[in-house]
């Protein structure tokens, strides 16, 4: 004979939450299921950016130039900020196009959770909250061995931080929205997505040599991803100088396409969780 | 109204146990109609070419980040016999080595365990008369016309580019293909003790650091003698001084070595496989 469960049942409260508690909630979902899953991303997180850093910083900066690299850094020095806004763009390409379909078609967990008083909207709202506290903890762990090894010139890398987080928060927010929008499950708009856009903008946005290395008529393109912009953001913060006029445009860049990812995101959730 | 044929192919109809290795292989393990897999893959590819195709893309990015970037920022690099040769044509052998490890193994954990997993397309396929061997063998060659189409576009960019200063080039080609078999063996043997996706994050772990220290972009002589040592054992560095040595010249009885190194790798992983695979679809 099956045991008896008992669920305790509470009696309505006859009112909703309010849209920060419903996105942490659903910021509550993503973090139990990570907690039985974190293992899986520990190397693409955290070992990914620390390989760049040793493999490119360390060994091919050992075959650079003297002088090759802007204000007389050395190869690791001038890499080390840059790769926070690059790994924090791998990270959000990783949590932003695949866990996402999966939302609405595998384990169909947003129709679970919009089945509740909770909006399509709040659910964009704690996918970013979700993808936040992960570029948090892979770039500070990234930081501390990024010390450790002798990479790091000065505490502006802390802001280098905050601007890479920013870039990847940008970057997210619009794939969240490109993901919502994709309805074959076969992934081959993410294999698209990987090699058309995130692959070349990690190779040419400024990571591993200045865009000025690039024909003219390429730069405009540069110019255009959240990574050239982060890029000179995060190198910036560490190395000066960090004009406001520029800055501020830097950040109002990231920021536009941070506002318009979500605002697009919430309109493609609405559209396929309730109709 | 259309009509379907269903072509029934009775025991009777297949053909006689002739070859080598009908003989050999225990009957109901390999029938001899491996083709019928990648005839299979073929058309279950059609509606999905943009993935196989793009995959042609990716290497030429980086040929062009190293041309107009990275190699701006370093020195001419000393090739074969003391002469220089350019940053790019000392990256591009290694870029081929690791493309058709990268496909190979992709296709051989990726692919297969979603296959073998989710898709349950062996089981399908060994309740007709098909078994282990011809799958293994099928999806093997799948994964080598693959890696085949892009080591020779890739190849081709590189004569293009000026990149290749040998003869020996003509033999890069089925080196690429030999680096792919053994990296597909060994891929397909570790697929087959796969639990879960999260196991998949070690493939990564084995490989990209392997691309990353396989001399790719920067000479041997970069690390400490221990070191060196080490990386000398790793299948992509061989993969990766093979074809060095093809491309920008200085070709040697070392090359037999390289070969043997991945002839060991297609046998073992190849032997495995084929066990593991008998006791996960037969047992």
């Amino acid at each position: 004979m099956a045991a008896e469960v008992v669920v305790p049942v509470r009696p309505s409260t006859g009112h909703t939450v309010g849209t920060l508690r419903a996105s942490l909630l659903v910021l509550e979902q993503a973090w139990a299921w990570y907690r039985r899953n974190w293992k899986a991303t520990v190397f693409s997180s955290v070992g990914l950016p620390v390989l760049y850093l040793l493999a490119m910083g360390l060994g091919f900066g050992s075959q650079v130039r003297a002088g090759a690299v802007p204000g007389g850094l050395t190869y690791l020095a001038y890499l080390a900020p840059a790769l926070l806004p690059a790994g924090a763009v791998q990270t959000a390409a990783g949590e932003c196009t695949y866990p996402i379909l999966s939302g609405f078609e595998w384990s169909k967990i947003f129709h679970g959770i919009t089945a509740t008083p909770v909006t399509p909207g709040q659910v964009v709202l704690g996918q970013l909250w979700w993808l936040l506290s992960r570029l948090l903890v892979s770039g500070a762990a990234y930081l501390v061995v990024a010390t450790a090894v002798g990479a790091v010139t000065g505490p502006g890398i802390l802001l280098s931080l905050v601007f890479g987080v920013l870039t990847g928060m940008a970057f997210g927010a619009l794939l969240i929205a490109f993901a919502a929008s994709v309805r074959s499950t076969s992934g081959n708009a993410f294999t698209a997505i990987f090699r058309f856009v995130v692959v070349p903008m990690s190779l040419f946005a400024g990571t591993f040599f200045p865009i000025s290395q690039l024909p003219a008529w390429v730069r405009p393109v540069a110019w255009l991803t959240p990574m050239w912009h982060g890029t000179e953001l995060a190198r910036g913060a560490e190395f000066g100088p960090l004009p406001w006029g520029i800055t501020l445009v830097h950040i109002a860049y990231l920021v536009a396409l941070l506002v318009t990812g979500m605002l697009l995101a919430r309109w493609r959730f609405r559209v396929r969780l309730t109709r | 109204m259309a009509q379907h044929v269903i072509a029934t192919s009775p025991a009777a109809a297949l053909p006689p146990r002739t070859g080598l290795l009908l003989r050999v292989v225990p009957p109901g393990l390999y029938v001899g109609r491996a083709r019928t897999l990648v005839r299979r893959a073929m058309l279950t590819n059609r509606r999905s070419w943009l993935p196989v195709v793009s995959g042609l893309v990716e290497p030429f990015f980086y040929l062009l980040a190293l041309g107009v970037g990275f190699g701006k920022l370093v020195n001419d690099v000393t090739g074969p016999g003391g002469t220089p040769i350019s940053y790019t044509a000392f990256v591009a052998p290694a870029l081929l080595a690791s493309s058709a490890m990268n496909g190979a193994v992709f296709d051989a954990t990726f692919n297969i365990f979603h296959k073998l997993k989710y898709v349950k397309l062996y089981d399908s396929i060994l309740a007709t008369p098909l078994g282990p061997v011809d799958i293994a063998i099928g999806e093997i060659s799948w994964a080598l016309l693959r890696g085949g189409l892009y080591s020779a576009a890739f190849l081709g960019v590189m004569a293009v580019l000026g990149l290749i200063s040998t003869p020996w080039a003509l033999l890069a080609f089925p080196a690429a293909l030999l680096i792919s078999l053994a990296f597909a063996a060994v891929g397909m043997a570790a697929t087959t003790f796969m639990r879960s996706w999260q196991d998949f994050d070690l493939v990564n772990l084995a490989v990209l650091p392997m691309f990353f220290f396989s001399t790719t972009f920067y000479p041997l002589s970069v690390y400490p003698r221990w070191l060196q040592i080490v990386v000398e054992c790793l299948p992509l560095y061989e993969g990766v001084a093979m074809m060095r040595s093809l491309t920008i010249g200085g070709v040697d009885f070392g090359l037999l070595g390289h070969v043997a190194y991945f002839a060991v790798m297609v046998v073992g992983g190849g032997v495995v496989a084929g066990r593991r695979l008998r006791v996960l679809l037969l047992k």
